[in-house]
C-alpha cells in the first residue's frame, strides 16, 4: 500500500533530548558516565599491542587529532571494497587486514569498547556522512528499509520516529532514532551496546526478523539515520534508556 | 491467505468475506458490514475477565502499552492511542471488532496493528509467522471487556 506523503520530518532531535535533565547530566559527566568505562577500555587496547603485528597507534599517532572527526562520517562505503562500513566493520577490517589478527567479534567488549573509543574523539562534532554518490543506493536501501511496515504488528519505523516522537509507548518516550550517542550504556541492558543490538530491540518489539548484527539491512538503515541525524553532535558514549 | 478487500470498505458500505486461510493455521472467518463486524468470530462467546487480561498482558494483547486504559492505578500507560475509558460508549461491540481485527480496513495509515491478519505482512518474526496477534477467543474475549467500559 502506498504510504501517503508525510511531511517533512521536523527537526530530528537527539535522544538526549527525551532524558530527564538528571540523567542528562550524568551523561555529560565523565567520571559519572558508565559508558567512560569501555571508553578507557578502548584507549587501553589502542596502544596494546597485539601478539602479531602493531597497536592501533602506530599508524594513527596522537589519535585524539588524528581521529577527531572520523566516526562523524561512518556509515561509509569503503573504497577499495565498495562495501558499506560502519565504524565497528572499520576497526574489525583494520583488526584482519592490517594488524593480521582475529575479528573482535560483533558486541564483543572489546569492539564495543574500541567504537566507543574512537566515537568518543568525534564527542560534540556534527555528524557528517556521505548519502550521494557511492553511498546513495545504501541511502536509499536504508530509506526504504525505515519507510515500510514490518513485523507480525505491521508497524514501520518512520510511523513511530516521525510521526509519534515525544508520545509515551508505555513508560518510553518516542524519540527520532538518531542513533549519535551508540555505542550507548542503556539502562535496560546495563551495560554498554551497539545501535544494531538496539535495532534489534525494534525489530523484536514489531514481532519482526532480527537481522543480523553489521546485516546489509540495518547498516543501510544506519546510514539512513546517520543522514538524518546530520549536523547533530556525537555523543558518544551517551546513557539511554 | 486470499482475501478480497473493498478499498474504501466504509464508504462503499460493503459486506466483505475474509480470512480464508489457506496457511497452516487457517482463520475463521467473518463479515465486514460497514465499520464494524457485528458477528462474533466462529461464534464464539467472549469472556471479560479473560479480556481485561489479554489487554494488561505485555505478551498478549500489550493495549497499554499505545492506550490509557480504564485503570488509573496501572503504571506507564501509553498516550498513542485513544483512551479505553468509556470506548463502549463511543462504539459497539461489532465497531470495536473490527478495529482489533484489522483497523487499516477503515483507515490505512493507521498505527494500529491488525490483531487478527496473517496475509500482506512484511518480514514476520519466525515465530509469530502463519498465526495472528490474538487468536478467535482472544478477540472475543477483548471485544466484551472493551464494550463493558462504559464509564465516562
Amino acid at each position: 500500500m502506498a504510504l501517503l506523503a508525510l511531511p517533512a520530518a521536523a527537526q530530528v532531535k537527539s535522544g538526549s533530548e527525551f532524558l530527564s535533565p538528571g540523567m542528562a547530566r550524568q551523561q555529560a559527566d565523565e567520571t559519572r558516565n558508565p559508558g567512560f568505562f569501555w571508553v578507557e577500555q578502548g584507549e587501553g587496547l589502542f596502544s596494546a599491542r597485539p601478539p602479531q603485528g602493531q597497536a592501533c597507534i602506530v599508524c594513527h599517532a596522537e589519535p585524539r587529532q588524528s581521529l577527531r572527526g572520523a566516526a562523524t562520517r561512518y556509515p561509509q562505503v569503503d573504497a577499495a571494497s565498495g562495501k558499506l562500513l560502519n565504524l565497528e566493520g572499520r576497526i574489525e577490517q583494520c583488526r584482519v587486514e592490517r594488524q593480521t589478527q582475529p575479528a573482535f567479534g560483533h558486541e564483543s567488549a572489546e569492539l564495543l569498547a574500541m567504537t566507543a573509543y574512537i566515537a568518543s574523539l568525534s564527542r560534540g562534532l556534527p555528524m557528517d556522512v556521505a548519502t550521494d554518490g557511492a553511498a546513495k543506493p545504501f541511502y536509499e536501501a536504508g530509506k526504504a528499509f525505515f519507510e515500510r511496515r514490518q513485523g507480525q504488528l505491521n508497524l514501520s519505523c518512520q510511523q513511530c520516529h516521525d510521526g509519534l516522537v515525544g508520545q509515551k509507548l508505555r513508560g518510553d518516550t518516542i524519540s527520532h532514532g538518531a542513533g549519535t550517542g551508540y555505542p550507548a550504556y542503556r539502562l535496560e541492558w546495563n551495560s554498554v551496546g551497539s545501535l544494531h543490538r538496539r535495532l534489534r530491540a525494534c525489530s523484536l518489539g514489531v514481532r519482526a526478523t532480527q537481522f543480523d548484527f553489521g546485516s546489509p539491512e540495518y547498516l543501510a538503515l544506519e546510514l539512513y539515520l546517520a543522514g538524518r541525524a546530520k549536523d547533530l553532535p556525537v555523543e558518544t558514549p551517551a546513557i539511554r534508556r | 491467505m486470499t482475501a478480497r478487500r473493498g478499498r474504501h470498505p466504509v464508504l462503499a458500505g460493503m459486506a466483505l468475506a475474509l480470512g480464508i486461510g489457506s496457511a497452516a493455521l487457517a482463520l475463521e472467518t467473518y463479515e465486514v458490514v460497514g465499520d464494524a463486524i457485528p458477528r462474533p468470530i466462529g461464534g464464539l462467546a467472549g469472556n471479560l475477565e479473560r479480556g481485561a487480561a489479554v489487554v494488561r498482558d505485555r505478551e498478549r494483547g500489550n493495549c497499554l502499552i499505545c492506550h490509557q486504559g480504564a485503570d488509573p492505578s496501572e503504571p506507564f500507560q501509553g498516550s498513542i492511542g485513544p483512551p479505553l475509558k468509556g470506548v463502549g460508549l463511543r462504539l459497539d461491540a461489532g465497531q470495536i471488532r473490527l478495529r482489533l481485527v484489522d483497523a487499516s480496513l477503515l483507515n490505512p495509515q493507521t498505527v494500529m496493528p491488525p490483531y487478527f491478519r496473517t496475509e500482506n505482512l512484511h518480514d514476520v518474526a519466525v515465530a509469530y509467522r502463519g498465526r495472528p496477534a490474538l487468536s478467535a477467543q482472544e478477540i472475543e474475549d477483548v471485544v466484551v471487556y472493551l464494550a463493558s467500559l462504559k464509564g465516562d
